[in-house]
């Protein structure tokens, strides 16, 4: 993106040897990495590959067994609380509440983010005209096509403007074109300066991130951006280069 | 072997009616890899749901090698294998007490059919005492895949099998049905993902409960009768705004690294310079061949009911 373009890339998620180890099994293995500003970034790895160990330290979730990060200029071991402030999330399984409307959803998630009352009405009408969403605003979100359900609960995780955005497998199962749109918004809040961690499964997914890391049995075994890497591994598609690097994997499963 | 004609079906909410299938027909040969390509929510498992007996349609008849699934439903499911979206095997018992169940309840035993198994369960057999629900997911599908086949069926119906695994596993479970294929099954599959389609005999593309297209993979792309580009630049979010702003192509959609843009004429110089002089740097455009994902976003754009979801 225009971000990367300049040579001042401002580092807003730093690991450095960052490990997490449960008895004997280290599940992440002394990473190292940077993610910039305004960065898509995509986190990948086969199951058990200690992907969502390593999101979870990332997030503030976890406490690292060695090693140390920092996201948005926090440290993940002793400044925990003030990167949950400043980082959204969004998963396929974890995302809007039913029950609700889409305002009150709107609203919720604005409130545990802690804008004021004010910034909420704003924010609220903002996003439902952005949105394309007035007409639906008191509709209960279980009403609502899937397709839409997504784009609100991204428009959700980033509202109160996150230095980073973790984003769990984002568009698993919705058509190609809805699909199309989340990536858009993904690359509006990019060029807002919105970092975006993207962990998938899926290599299609990954070719839409700036640069790409993989990571094999607790290791970062290859990172760069997708054209690189299929350079690097004389392949013609990422799923290539994902089955050369996985097909090592020692570790079996989740 | 699998005959469907008119097939459909709506769910009544308090709210709403929601079409699942609308007149689906379909018409499936012995021994070919049918695949039912869509997105969540299209009526891939409502489909699914009526050819394996366990759900009536509202309309329309269908037959799995010959019977009927409203009145011959019984002899249907000794002759198919099913396997859910959602794992159902039995989570407390282990692998091989839920092998042993399904063999049982078709009157079979594992060793009678085990030649047809073998190779997958093989893979998994070092876990035989592990509980399912203590399986990972790749192995929970191998399980499952062997659960379906214990019986010898004729006919495979497997739905959303390799949603929530990964690449590798995903990799291995296509080469086991290419191998099931080439012993004489035939085998509906459906999935989410494009990518997939291409290992299939024929596909159905649906959306919203109807089949948009439905033919052989390398006939679908043929259907793509634009020119097709692929195109990037330094500025790739501006890129996209600016062909569309510029009218340059009649439409552009990203595409991982790439935006892909079609129109009936594509005048590259145009517009290599036209970007230019708007700022963009390191500009490549190549012309590339569609696919199954090109073509069917092409139909949903033409389709009425996504204009009216998008707008």
């Amino acid at each position: 993106m225009s971000k990367l373009a300049n040579n001042e890339r401002e580092v807003v998620i730093s690991a450095t040897e960052l490990t997490k180890q449960f008895g004997d099994f280290i599940a992440t293995n002394a990473i190292t990495f940077e993610v910039y500003k305004g960065e898509i970034f995509g986190f990948l790895g086969a199951n058990g590959a200690g992907k969502t160990t390593a999101m979870k330290m990332l997030c503030g979730l976890s406490t690292p067994t060695r090693g140390s990060a920092t996201v948005a200029g926090f440290d993940v071991s002793t400044e925990s609380e003030k990167i949950k402030r400043n980082i959204g999330y969004m998963s396929q399984k974890f995302s809007l509440y039913e029950d609700l409307t889409v305002t009150e959803n709107i609203r919720f998630y604005a409130g545990i983010y802690g804008l004021s009352i004010p910034a909420i009405k704003e924010k609220t009408a903002a996003l439902l005209q952005q949105l394309n969403m007035e007409s639906q605003k008191n509709v209960l979100v279980k009403a609502l096509p899937l397709g839409w359900k997504q784009k609100l609960a991204f428009s959700i995780a980033i509202i109160h403007d996150p230095a980073v955005v973790f984003l769990d497998e984002p568009t698993g199962g919705v058509d190609p074109i809805t699909r199309r749109e989340f990536w858009e918004m993904i690359y509006a809040a990019a060029n807002r300066g919105t970092t975006a961690f993207v962990t998938t499964h899926y290599m299609d997914e990954a070719e839409y991130c700036n640069r790409i890391s993989i990571m094999v049995d607790g290791k970062i075994e290859a990172l760069g951006t997708p054209a690189d890497l299929k350079t690097e591994f004389n392949s013609e598609t990422m799923d290539d280069v994902f089955l050369k690097l996985a097909r090592n994997a020692k570790r079996i499963g989740d | 072997m699998i005959f469907a004609e008119q097939l459909t079906k709506s769910y009544k909410t308090k709210t709403e009616e929601v079409k699942a299938l609308l007149s689906v027909d379909l018409n499936i040969p012995k021994g070919e890899m049918f695949g039912v390509i869509g997105p969540d929510g299209a009526g891939k498992t409502s489909l699914f749901r009526i050819l394996t007996t366990l759900l009536l349609a509202d309309s329309g008849t269908a037959t799995v090698n010959g019977f009927d699934v409203v009145k011959d439903y019984a002899k249907i499911r000794q002759q198919i294998g099913y396997m859910p979206g959602r794992f159902s095997l039995y989570q407390d018992l282990t692998v091989e007490e839920n092998l042993q169940f399904f063999a049982t309840i078709f009157n079979t035993t594992i060793e009678e059919n085990y030649s047809l198994i073998k190779d997958i369960y093989e893979q998994i057999a070092p876990f035989k005492n592990r509980r399912a629900g203590q399986l990972s997911g790749g192995m929970k599908q191998k399980l499952a895949l062997s659960c379906a086949l214990i019986h010898r069926p004729e006919v495979l119906f497997l739905d959303e099998p390799t949603t929530g695994v990964d690449a590798v596993s995903r990799k291995e479970f296509w080469q086991m049905l290419q191998k099931l294929k080439s012993d004489g099954l035939t085998i509906l599959v459906s999935t989410p993902y494009m990518d997939e389609a291409e290992q299939c005999d024929r596909i159905a593309l649906i959306q919203e409960g109807k089949i948009l297209m439905n033919n052989t993979p390398k006939m679908v792309k043929t259907s793509f009768s634009d020119p097709l580009f692929a195109i990037r630049s330094d500025k790739m979010y501006q890129l996209l705004h600016d062909l569309r702003d510029f009218n340059l192509v009649n439409s552009a959609h990203i595409f991982g690294e790439y935006i892909h843009i079609s129109s009936p004429v594509i005048n590259q110089e145009v517009i290599v310079e036209k970007l230019k002089s708007n700022g963009h740097d390191q500009i490549q455009l190549k012309q590339i061949d569609p696919s199954i994902e090109d073509v069917f976003i092409k139909l949903l754009m033409h389709s009425e009911s996504h204009e009216q979801i998008s707008e």
